[in-house]
């Protein structure tokens, strides 16, 4: 502190460089690790915890892994982890029961929605051309997987699996529940009471349902008072479910984006002689849903991992596809590799959605300035 | 995104949705009959637990294996000539006889027990077992103990409360011997215990010990299953009741099965049996008695050959799914034919 007085002698000549202690690594250290005792004692804590565990996980990863054991018997001597078994399961694990030599058609569905994801966050993109573009690459991605056309050979939905059945169910489930969530939220708001009377039932009563129910009721109860000859694909079904689900939730999102819109907004729609639809299109949702893309995407997010769900209707989704995998018992001993790994998949997935809401969040408080 | 109308969107995804519907619909079309369904259809559904190694696997290649998977193709091979042509449904302990209560599927081969309650209770038929489980004994080979008998003083790994402890308490009293229990509670904990060397014996079912053994021992061939098998668990097809002819066909498609086996064809030389066999029972069996066979069951005469010829007999599917042929290396004990002193017995031809 007393050579920071001689910095203010008047005329004192160039500036001089602050003391050694308070520069470089050692400078950062001092202000960010060790700013108080508390601080020194977190940090020495959490450095000895990563100090211990680092090199442990490092030898586990890496060190001690057995990268190739084309029948397990390599892995059952290894200490460490056993990377083979993803080799080894990969397939069923992303593809699920899709017939072996047809799952490049899989392959070709999640290059589609991972090319969607990427042409999505380009803001030069038009809103029509990028929505037009959505619909045309899930028609695409729903032939490719039927078949039955173009030469492709027909594959009934009950051998859909793995990630190609997580992406459809979580697109169904959102392309059909926005507009859904949309409904019910203004519905909630109408002026006519059947309807809002409806609305906050639909919501009130599936938002008192655990997901579980609504996915039994549809796979179980359902088919049990419908005629054979109207009963529907389990898959259409347990998307169905998953809509009103997602809808019932997101409607409640909408509904807030709606409330915080002034009254003003409406009354002056109104006096530019804008009927009731025009008026939510062109005036209201428009503000309403960009003040809520936070809390829609947190549903969104959740929409993706609510898809391992289904494993419980019998459908292979990427969690449903792994635990039968992992019966198989020359791997079962490699429960951890195998969770190591989808962990990282959902983590990427979710973690393209939330950069993707962020650069929507920035386009459009940038739109607002 | 949002502004721009739904409503543009809502024909792709109509579109799409009727697409699937259609490919649902002709899935489950027609009613009737179980057998005019399936042939509609052309294709057999079966419910199946698919994590259980013996009964019902996927194997890396997304495809279906095991015991019951192979009576479900057998089924297919009866009905509709090709044991491929079989849909899979799989389900869980919860819904493998909901699925077949609402008509999803034809069959259920889940490894559900057959009970008095179940049969009686559930509006659905078992028919014949294809699997008779119970509790076994597992001993490391290097005790030398060919029988429980000689399992006096040892210590066993159980879990608590389980019919295994019933088991080794009616076992001490058949044998008179003292066994000491070690009753832990997680059935992981349980696995550790006994190949870390805790208990000279494992007590559980005896398909779910050889599961344990095949994944979990450090060297499989170090450890034996014995020969004796407490408590009933007889496990076979399910199907709705109130369809005879459909029962009739699976019935005496495990049937078939069984006869091949008890009479040595085989999916190799059942081409040659069918030639060569001068046995009025063969031929029945096989389709060369005249047209009428299988007639009653609403099949061409040579259901039976094709089921062997695609599928195999009995032993030929214990052998690749639980036998010798496969990682468990489950011995057969009563899933033997009853002329080798086993539970299994085709009646006539």
């Amino acid at each position: 502190m007393a050579d920071a007085r001689s910095f203010a002698v008047a005329g004192g000549g160039p500036p001089q460089p602050p003391p050694p202690v308070a520069r470089g690594a050692v400078g950062w250290a001092r202000r960010h690790l060790f700013a108080s005792p508390f601080d020194a004692l977190v940090t020495l804590a959490l450095g000895l915890l990563i100090a211990w565990l680092v090199p442990r996980a490092f030898a586990w990863a890496v060190v001690d892994a057995v990268w190739y054991a084309p029948d397990g018997q390599a892995c059952r001597a290894a200490t460490g982890a056993c990377w083979a078994v993803v080799a080894e399961k990969h397939r069923l694990i992303l593809f699920g029961t899709y017939p072996y030599d047809q799952q490049w058609r899989g392959a070709a569905v999640i290059a589609i929605f991972v090319a969607l994801i990427g042409l999505s966050s380009i803001g030069r993109i038009p809103v029509r051309l990028r929505l037009a573009a959505w619909g045309a690459g899930a028609s695409a991605g729903l032939v490719l997987l039927l078949g039955g056309v173009f030469g492709l050979s027909p594959v009934g939905t009950h051998l859909w699996g793995g990630l190609p059945l997580t992406i459809v169910i979580f697109v169904g489930t959102v392309a059909g529940g926005m507009p859904l969530a949309v409904l019910l939220a203004l519905g909630r708001q109408s002026e006519m009471p059947a309807i809002r009377a409806v609305s906050v039932g639909i919501v009130e009563v599936v938002r008192g349902l655990p997901l579980l129910a609504v996915l039994f009721v549809v796979s179980l109860v359902f088919p049990l008072f419908v005629p054979p000859e109207l009963s529907i694909d389990k898959l259409v079904r347990a998307i169905l479910g998953m809509i009103v689900f997602f809808g019932a939730y997101a409607a409640e999102i909408v509904r807030g984006g709606l409330q915080a819109i002034p009254a003003g907004q409406h009354e002056a729609a109104k006096a530019l002689g804008l009927g009731y639809r025009l008026r939510m299109r062109r005036v209201v949702l428009p503000q309403a849903l960009a003040l809520v893309v936070p809390a829609l995407l947190n549903d969104i997010i959740r929409a993706f991992k609510n898809t391992t769900f289904v494993a419980i209707l019998g459908l292979f989704d990427v969690l449903g596809a792994t635990k039968v995998a992992l019966e198989d018992p020359a791997w079962v001993r490699h429960a951890p590799e195998i969770y190591v790994f989808i962990f990282l998949l959902y983590l990427l997935f979710c973690l393209a959605f939330s950069r993707r809401g962020m650069a929507i969040e920035r386009r459009l408080a940038a739109r607002k300035r | 995104m949002f502004p721009v109308p739904v409503r543009r969107l809502l024909p792709a995804l109509f579109l799409s949705g009727l697409a699937m519907v259609q490919a649902g619909a002709s899935r489950e079309a027609a009613a009737g009959p179980t057998l005019d369904a399936v042939k509609a259809r052309g294709a057999l559904v079966c419910a199946m637990n698919g994590s259980r190694p013996g009964f019902s696997m996927v194997d890396s290649k997304g495809e279906w294996s095991g015991l019951e998977v192979d009576v479900c193709r057998a089924i297919a091979a009866a009905t509709l000539g090709d044991a491929g042509k079989v849909q899979y449904v799989k389900s869980t302990t919860q819904t493998r006889l909901t699925v077949l209560q609402t008509g999803e599927v034809d069959v259920t081969l889940s490894n559900v027990t057959w009970t008095y309650g179940r049969d009686a209770d559930l509006g659905l038929d078992f028919v014949t077992p294809t699997f008779y489980d119970g509790q076994g004994f597992m001993v490391p080979k290097k005790l030398g103990v060919k029988s429980v008998k000689e399992l006096d003083g040892a210590a066993v790994c159980v879990r608590p409360g389980s019919t295994s402890e019933r088991i080794i308490a009616d076992a001490q009293a058949k044998y008179s011997i003292k066994i000491t229990l070690v009753v832990i509670e997680d059935q992981k904990e349980l696995n550790t215990a006994f190949f870390g060397g805790r208990c000279d014996a494992f007590v559980q079912t005896t398909s779910g010990l050889s599961a344990i053994r095949a994944a979990v021992a450090p060297n499989p061939e170090d450890f034996v299953i014995l020969p004796e098998i407490f408590g009933k668990d007889p496990m076979g097809p399910v199907v709705r009741q109130g369809d005879p002819q459909w029962r009739d066909i699976v019935q005496w498609t495990v049937f078939a099965l069984f006869e091949a086996e008890e009479r040595a064809i085989t999916s190799k030389n059942v081409d040659q049996m069918r030639r060569d066999s001068k046995e009025p029972e063969v031929q029945r069996l096989l389709g060369t008695a005249g047209s009428a066979s299988g007639k009653g069951l609403g099949l061409d005469p040579e259901w039976a050959y094709r089921v062997i010829r695609q599928v195999g007999n009995y032993a030929e599917i214990y052998d690749r799914s639980m036998g010798d042929g496969s990682r468990l290396k489950l011995s057969r004990g009563v899933n033997q034919q009853w002329t080798n002193g086993g539970l299994f017995y085709a009646p006539p031809f």
